[in-house]
């Protein structure tokens, strides 16, 4: 059952080692779980899982490997049977089987409800497992000793009920994005680079040379760590695009504050982009540029992000004159604008607010796909977008996109 | 003053520490505190700031009654300087000016706060606070020190090592991720945000015999802002705290919170949410008054 339990994190993709599980069963010998169930959740939460985010993979698999052990706690069906026909039980010695002979099953039965009622009362102080299941109710606030303040409601929960609550669904990465969870996905951008002139006074190389100097002051420069990470946004302000306004904005948020940058530029289009782009997300026709101009002006070196769901008719994206506003029609098809940006610069990715199950349906969607590496508009998402703009060279070939 | 409780059945002393009367806490996070007590491994605290993770420390040491050492890590904080720090410049400069004595290493090397806490005679609770602030390498740098409890001094060649092993607490604000290597040694544990009956007894700490359908009112406000998804920054345990200590001031009563959150300064600390929230209430946007209306998560 606790190796269930190793492996069912494994599985779930909690980043578990030995060295972990080792501490847990130091601590299960040590008795620290207190020989409760609760004590069991907390002690194996603390021990074996190292960040909130996996504290909902932990619920759920623990929910599902200790679910039966909770049920065994109240007398079952088997138990009342047990406690009607005792003589069949094999457990019992002859006395004991003798000394039930004159007990009725109601009896039996009181008795044995009270004696588990007194056996939790010592169970809070740190007594036995009751049966196979070990278990005890909580609810003994009390027992401690005076002047603990054991918080709140919680303590009445039982570890089952916490773990089926499962409270830290929120934490998961790649369920959320709030502004400061995105501005550290971002803070990956940062890519420190010493250049520049010999401007900063490198203290510890002036000691040590001055050391090797005897003592005669040798001042050492060094140039200055700066990011070198530009980066240009692309962003869709399709109206498809409403729905995803709060984590988009919030994205937007994060990259402008995103004080590490050494240059960001931010452009806009709708569905796709042709001849202009917007400088303005109200895409006012005087603000637009020629995307001409920008692949003349930044250089291959600059990241290139879009953002946008990918999801429009195919004719916008495939045919000449494809522009969703007639006034802006060009003869230049959306996808070959989208194939220039991406042989022009050296690395891009594609950040898609649709969940990544429905990029297949899309026709246009797949198109994109097979020109961006795309991720999904989460935290997990932004991360691996980022690795594929400043990390290592993607293992995955371009066109492949992970779930 | 330390609450040891001695639990003869099992003959062993997990229960060491039971919080103290200044601070509110959780069964897990006294578990988990006792649990890294027990195995003799870092505690690594995370939780939204405001939660409390910094005065845990001081908590601790007082609960445990031992003194205690903090390592407050910045940006520019490097492992070695929680060892100890050579200053070769003052050596150079007496050198060169002829004072102290130069032909006396030992007297140029200063201990840092590790070094401290492993040099002394008593067991000492270490804090070592936002560790996440520091380079990304830093943790893996004094893992080996946390371990083994000891260094060596390079330039004398010495080696201290603890006497007494300090109970290590170390608190992250998730700025950056912590190395693997690192956390595989850690006990953890994420202080949630506390419920409202664990809130009502933490403002009892800070605040005595508050009015209970007062604190109800300023609870009700405060759990429905939380709630808010636009919120950028969610107002804090802390937050909460100075927000009932500026109605206290003020004199108001509960009858002008119903349909007005005032002050709310100092629950909000982002313009954009302020303003969103004032706009609210001057479109005459509902504010709840009673838990019933926060929905079926508060209703106990």
């Amino acid at each position: 059952m606790f190796l269930d339990l190793f492996y069912g994190l494994r599985n779930e993709g909690v980043p578990i080692s030995i060295q972990e599980w080792q501490m847990f069963m130091t601590a299960l010998e040590k008795n620290l779980h207190r020989s409760d169930l609760l004590g069991f959740y907390n002690l194996a939460k603390s021990c074996l899982i190292k960040s909130e985010t996996y504290f909902d993979a932990f619920d759920r698999v623990f929910a599902h490997i200790f679910r039966g052990v909770e049920m065994e706690l109240s007398p079952s069906d088997e138990l009342l049977e047990w406690l009607n026909d005792p003589k069949n039980f094999e457990g019992l010695t002859e006395e004991q089987r003798e000394a039930l002979e004159h007990l009725d099953a109601d009896e039996l039965m009181r008795q044995f409800l009270e004696r588990l009622e007194e056996q939790d009362e010592r169970h809070d102080g740190g007594g036995k497992w009751i049966g196979t299941g070990g278990h005890s109710p909580f609810g003994h606030g009390g027992e401690h000793p005076t002047g603990i303040r054991v918080g709140g409601s919680s303590r009445n929960r039982s570890a089952m009920k916490v773990a089926e609550d499962r409270r830290f669904r929120d934490y998961r990465t790649d369920l959320t994005l709030d502004l400061r969870n995105t501005k550290l996905a971002l803070k990956r951008l940062r890519h420190l680079t010493r250049m520049g002139p010999d401007d900063e006074l490198d203290i510890d190389g002036t000691v040590d040379e001055t050391c090797k100097n005897a003592g005669e002051i040798d001042l050492v420069y060094r140039p200055e760590k700066r990011n070198n990470v530009r980066l240009v946004l692309f962003m869709d302000v399709g109206g498809t695009m409403d729905p995803y306004y709060e984590p988009v904005s919030r994205l937007l948020t994060a990259l402008h504050e995103e004080r590490g940058l050494r240059d960001f530029k931010a452009y806009y289009f709708h569905n796709c982009v042709y001849d202009r782009v917007g400088t303005t997300a109200d895409m006012y026709i005087k603000d637009a540029i020629p995307t001409g101009d920008i692949l003349r002006r930044l250089d291959e070196r600059w990241k290139v992000l879009f953002v946008g769901d990918a999801a429009m008719h195919p004719s916008e994206l495939m045919n000449a004159r494809g522009n969703i506003n007639p006034r802006y029609t060009s003869d230049t098809r959306g996808v070959d604008w989208l194939l220039r940006i991406h042989e022009h610069f050296d690395r891009s990715a594609w950040l898609n607010p649709d969940p990544p199950s429905d990029w297949q349906y899309t026709q246009t969607t797949r198109v994109i796909q097979s020109i961006f590496p795309m991720f999904a508009l989460s935290l997990d998402g932004i991360q691996d977008a980022v690795t594929a703009l400043v990390g290592g060279r993607p293992s995955t070939p371009v066109g492949q996109t992970r779930h | 003053m330390a609450k040891t409780r001695t639990d003869t059945e099992e003959g062993n002393d997990f229960y060491q520490f039971q919080g103290t009367d200044g601070y509110i806490v959780s069964r897990p996070l006294i578990e988990a505190v006792n649990c890294s007590i027990a195995l003799e491994r870092p505690l690594l605290i995370k939780g939204e700031p405001g939660t409390g993770k910094t005065l845990l420390a001081r908590h601790v040491a007082e609960g445990l009654g031992m003194p205690m050492e903090s390592w407050h890590i910045k940006s520019t904080s490097k492992a070695t300087e929680g060892l100890y720090v050579y200053d070769t410049l003052q050596r150079l400069n007496d050198a060169r000016f002829g004072d102290g004595d130069v032909g006396d290493i030992r007297s140029y090397i200063k201990l840092g706060p590790l070094g401290r806490v492993f040099a002394t005679e008593t067991r000492h609770v270490l804090l070592i606070d936002e560790i996440d602030k520091a380079d990304l390498e830093f943790p893996n740098d004094i893992l080996r020190e946390l371990d083994e409890m000891r260094f060596t001094v390079m330039e004398t060649d010495d080696e201290i090592i603890a006497k007494e092993r300090p109970v290590v607490i170390i608190t992250s604000n998730n700025e950056k991720e912590l190395p693997d290597a690192f956390l595989r040694r850690c006990v953890f544990h994420f202080i949630e945000f506390p419920e409202p009956e664990l809130m009502k007894e933490i403002v009892d700490v800070h605040h005595p015999n508050l009015d209970t359908t007062l604190l109800d009112q300023v609870l009700v406000k405060f759990y429905w802002l939380r709630g808010q998804p636009e919120l950028r920054k969610k107002p804090s345990t802390s937050e909460l705290v100075d927000w009932i200590a500026a109605l206290l001031r003020s004199g108001i009563d509960q009858s002008q919170l119903e349909s007005h959150i005032p002050f709310l300064g100092s629950l909000l600390k982002n313009e954009q949410d302020t303003a969103a929230v004032q706009d609210y209430e001057e479109r005459g946007g509902a504010l709840p008054s009673s838990w019933s209306e926060l929905g079926p998560k508060y209703n106990q």
